[in-house]
């Protein structure tokens, strides 16, 4: 099984933030990525990262998860990294695409995976725990669900995921790892995001949480109300019908809503 | 008789295998790194480094040093004897008498050995070391008799062929043994082994007196730790072939103790095994707890972990030295502990447990919580503490370390604070510029971070103008005081201990007797074994009124809380817990209450379960008896500002 040398894989990571000190890091789910990078194809997964990135910064905690190299896309601050991506994956014969949920710092919209499975016209699947197998050109993924639920789901290669915080945790770096990988520059061409240079941006605010309070007879309700994810109201499951049904009925909910005009 | 040639013959061709073997025996070691030695200096140095300093260390068992001295002093004089006369055949009587002197001296000496070894304690290896008396006794014997018979100190044709034979035979035994084994890796490898590690050693400030208990600074552009036996220097090398088997550092190390898998004697004979090429099949000794003996295997370029010993057996230790301090033959078990420890942490990215977490934190907020880095002064929101930044210059900088993070440890800076109050101690703190001190990063293998943190300290404290800095915590003392050196940072640094007892003795404080029961005092190795200071803290406790009991292990031999060396962080599991162990030596003498000088003991020992003696620091026993209305009001503002303090 693991690692799968013929299997190739790439991690997209961007440079994280830790939370409490600001200070420059390995984004946790993007390290979740490499992480499963490594599993499923060991030192032969391919990272990639977009910007002006250097080792002193999150990158070398990257390379020190035992990378031999990392991809450097360089391109500026203001540079849109999205049709870079697409450039650059188009090029590749990769078979599985990971990336984070979204970013710790910058404009962390979390669309990247979405834009570029769009560009690139491949399935994307969110929020996964795992990969378990591929067979026959297509991956048995595992979803992460909210309270713990997994879901199995089988993709066709190839495919964009986005790693979940359920995924196995990554590794330690190292520092000799970090200090013998390397960063190989692609000089590229890469656009300025026009409608970026015309926002303004602030630090966020902490705003105050409006406490839940939950009426519960029991402690076990206490537990539940305290873990449950917010669900959906309303809303109904299909779990019968044909695919062509299933989509129609997504399809009219997106119209119904306004998503898709 | 027996041909003439018989006898010098056998001495030559003794002594001709042992050169051989030595050389052998020095190229092995040649294979480790480079590391400059005076030749010789060192040398030159030996002679006394063994007769005072070794014999220092060995005179603690008084029996075993006396017999130590004939034993070996006969060997040598007899060994400088016999090539006059049975090689050269030297007919004087000026030599012979004092050659059967001096195996009469080896004689007594190996008779000593012998009636030890009948019943030997379980620290003791036993195998080949159980036929050494033996040989030592059959070499005394032979060459006495043999001696007398070629002399003409008895009347002519005494001496009988047959005799003669015997004598020869056991002449061969005591050669072999004494000569062919010292080069070949007999148990006497370790006179030979023992004599050059005396003169190369690599702390060479430990004698004659000094300490020397930083570790050593790493080149970061260099190679990361040890992971093969030819990665350690080449007198490190030496030193492991120096062990002598005696098991004093297995009798005192706390993780041995509490059932985990280190026993700091079989992880030198392990090292051994490495640099020599083989196994631990041979190995007659106490194992490592719960695992077996005979697995170990290696040879000097092949990895040390998952060969020759288990990663656990490295992250057991809790850097405590009291095998260090305990060992005859001066081994540095730490330092090779930590170099191992640093392969796999920055090479393997293998820290146990907690470990990466820690060290994920110190990377990211200098502190190993996690914690907000500017909420350092939290634990002071209410002390009004004068920052370092605003005053520039004080006399004393208090080093508040990360004990400022732990509801515990705050009550102990609190304590700390208020007698530097009561004495009109000019004094400031870094507030949020402090960071972490590198002790732990350090002790894990984690030199990068280490540096990282210790340079931005030093950069730090380079801004202000103090006469000395004065911490709580020992593990900052230690590193502030010894290990912030190579990289450019001098500083006075004093232990809190020292600090109040001067304060006391200058007659700045004054202290009402204490009140509560039986009190014991725990050396906390940082403090102790690492820096020497065994007197203030009792100083301080007498200055209290206080009478100690003293556990059995105190002073230099003092045990362990456990909480050294990141060990609490890496978390190996054993039968018992080392803290437990600790808390059980105060209730033998029946203290109420242990005090501590260190917050990690504090820690440790706290978390034993109840009912246990009461821990508490000195800074709070002093705190709490402190006189207010006895302190010399020089400065008129101390009076008020004191009433507000109080808690
Ligand atoms: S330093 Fe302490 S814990 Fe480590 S091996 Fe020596 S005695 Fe044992
Ligand atoms: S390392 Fe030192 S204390 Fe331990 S057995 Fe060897 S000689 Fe004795």
């Amino acid at each position: 099984m693991w690692p799968d040398s013929d299997l190739k894989v790439a991690s997209l990571v961007s440079n994280g933030q830790h939370p409490k000190s600001g200070r420059s890091r390995r984004a946790s789910q993007d390290a979740r990525a490499v992480e499963l990078a490594l599993k499923m194809t060991g030192r032969a997964a391919r990272v990639i990262h977009v910007g002006t990135g250097h080792r002193d910064s999150g990158l070398g905690q990257y390379l020190g998860m035992g990378l031999p190299e990392i991809t450097l896309l360089n391109a500026d601050e203001n540079a849109d990294a999205v049709p870079v991506l697409v450039d650059h994956l188009k090029g590749t014969d990769l078979d599985i695409v990971l990336t984070g949920i979204h970013a710790e710092q910058g404009e962390a919209s979390g669309m990247v995976p979405y834009l570029l499975a769009e560009h690139l016209g491949w399935p994307l699947v969110s929020h996964i725990a795992d990969i378990q197998k591929v067979e026959g050109g297509k991956a048995e993924v595992l979803q992460a669900l909210p309270r713990g639920q997994r879901r199995l789901l089988r993709v066709p290669l190839p495919f964009i995921a986005t790693v979940d915080n359920a995924a196995a945790e990554a590794r330690q770096y190292a520092f000799g790892a970090a200090r013998r990988g390397k960063l190989v520059d692609e000089v590229i061409d890469a656009p300025v995001d026009q409608a970026r240079l015309e926002w303004e941006s602030h630090p966020a605010k902490p705003r105050p949480k409006r406490l839940h309070v939950a009426k519960a007879k029991s402690a076990a309700d206490r537990f539940k109300a305290a873990t449950a994810k917010p669900q959906g109201q309303g809303g109904s499951v299909l779990r019968d019908g044909t695919d062509l049904e299933k989509a129609t009925a997504i399809m009219d909910l997106l119209i119904s809503e306004g998503v898709v005009r | 008789m027996l041909p003439e040639w018989l006898l010098p013959a056998l001495v030559i061709t003794a002594l001709g295998l042992f050169a051989i073997g030595a050389l052998r025996r020095i190229l092995l070691w040649r294979a480790g790194r480079p590391e400059p030695v005076s030749l010789i200096a060192g040398l030159m140095a030996m002679p006394r480094r063994y007769l005072v300093d070794l014999h220092h260390v060995v005179a603690r068992d008084k029996v075993m040093s006396n017999t130590h001295v004939a034993t070996a002093g006969g060997f040598v004089l007899s060994m400088l004897l016999i090539i006059p006369v049975h090689v050269f055949g030297l007919d004087s009587r000026w030599l012979t008498i004092p050659l059967l002197a001096a195996t009469v001296i080896m004689f007594t000496g190996a008779v000593f050995v012998y009636r030890r070894r009948r019943n030997p304690p379980a620290r003791l290896s036993k195998g080949p070391w159980m036929r050494l008396p033996k040989s030592l006794l059959t070499f005394s014997v032979s060459f006495f008799l043999l001696t007398l018979l070629a002399s003409d100190l008895l009347p002519e044709n005494f001496g009988h062929w047959v005799l003669t034979g015997v004598l020869l035979i056991g002449v061969t035994l005591g050669l072999a043994e004494l000569l062919f084994g010292m080069g070949w890796g007999g148990p006497m490898k370790h006179a030979f082994a023992g004599a050059l590690h005396l003169a190369f050693h690599r702390r060479p400030e430990r004698f004659g007196g000094g300490r020397s208990t930083g570790l050593k600074p790493v080149d970061l552009d260099g190679m990361l730790g040890v992971a093969k036996p030819s990665d350690f220097k080449w007198n490190q090398l030496l030193g492991f072939d120096a062990c002598v088997q005696c098991g004093r550092c297995e009798a005192v190390c706390p993780a041995f103790a509490a059932g985990q898998p280190l026993n700091p004697k079989k992880l030198i004979q392990d090292m051994v095994v490495g640099l020599a090429g083989g196994s631990d099949a041979h190995y007659a000794g106490s194992p490592y707890p719960g695992r077996d003996v005979g697995q170990a295997q290696g040879n000097p370029h092949q990895p040390i972990v998952d060969g020759l010993v288990s990663a656990e057996t490295l992250w057991s230790c809790t850097t405590c030295r009291a095998c260090v301090e305990e060992c005859p033959m001066m081994i540095e078990h730490v330092d090779a502990i930590v170099d191992m420890r640093r392969h796999l942490t920055l090479e393997r990215g293998e820290t146990p447990n907690k470990g990466a977490e820690v060290l994920d934190n110190l990377i990211a907020t200098d502190n190993p919580g996690g914690y907000e880095p500017n909420s350092r002064m939290n634990w002071a929101a209410d002390l009004a503490l004068p920052l370092m930044a605003d005053k520039q210059e004080a006399e004393v900088l208090f080093w508040v370390s990360d004990g400022c993070f732990d509801m515990r440890s705050q009550r102990i800076l609190r304590a700390f604070v208020k007698i530097l109050k009561a004495a009109n101690v000019d004094f400031a703190v870094l507030g949020n510029e402090e960071c972490d001190s590198g002790d732990v990063a350090r002790r894990l293998g984690d030199d990068a971070t280490f540096q990282t943190l210790a340079r931005h300290n030093i950069a730090t404290l380079s801004k202000y103008r103090f006469t000395r800095i004065v911490t709580t915590d020992p593990h900052a003392f230690h590193v502030l005081k010894n290990e912030y050196g190579d990289f450019g940072g001098h500083y006075d640094v004093m232990h809190h201990s020292t600090f109040i007892n001067e304060l006391v003795e200058q007659g700045r404080i004054n202290l009402d007797r204490f009140k509560g029961g039986t009190v014991t005092y725990h050396d906390p190795c940082y403090l102790g074994r690492y820096n020497g200071e065994y007197e203030s803290p009792r100083a301080l406790l007498a200055a209290l009124g206080i009478q100690v009991s003293e556990m059995e292990r105190s002073g230099y031999r003092s045990r362990c809380c456990g909480g050294g060396g990141g060990a609490p962080i890496t978390d190996i599991p054993g039968e018992h817990r080392i803290a437990d162990m600790r808390v059980d030596d105060a209730r033998k003498v029946e203290a109420e209450t242990i005090a501590v000088a260190c917050q990690q003991c504090t820690a440790m020992l706290e978390g034993v379960v109840e009912p246990r003696p009461e821990i508490r620091d000195l800074a709070e026993l002093v705190a709490d008896g402190l006189v207010v209305d006895a302190t010399p009001a020089s400065t008129a503002t101390a009076g008020p500002s004191l009433a507000e303090e109080v808690h």
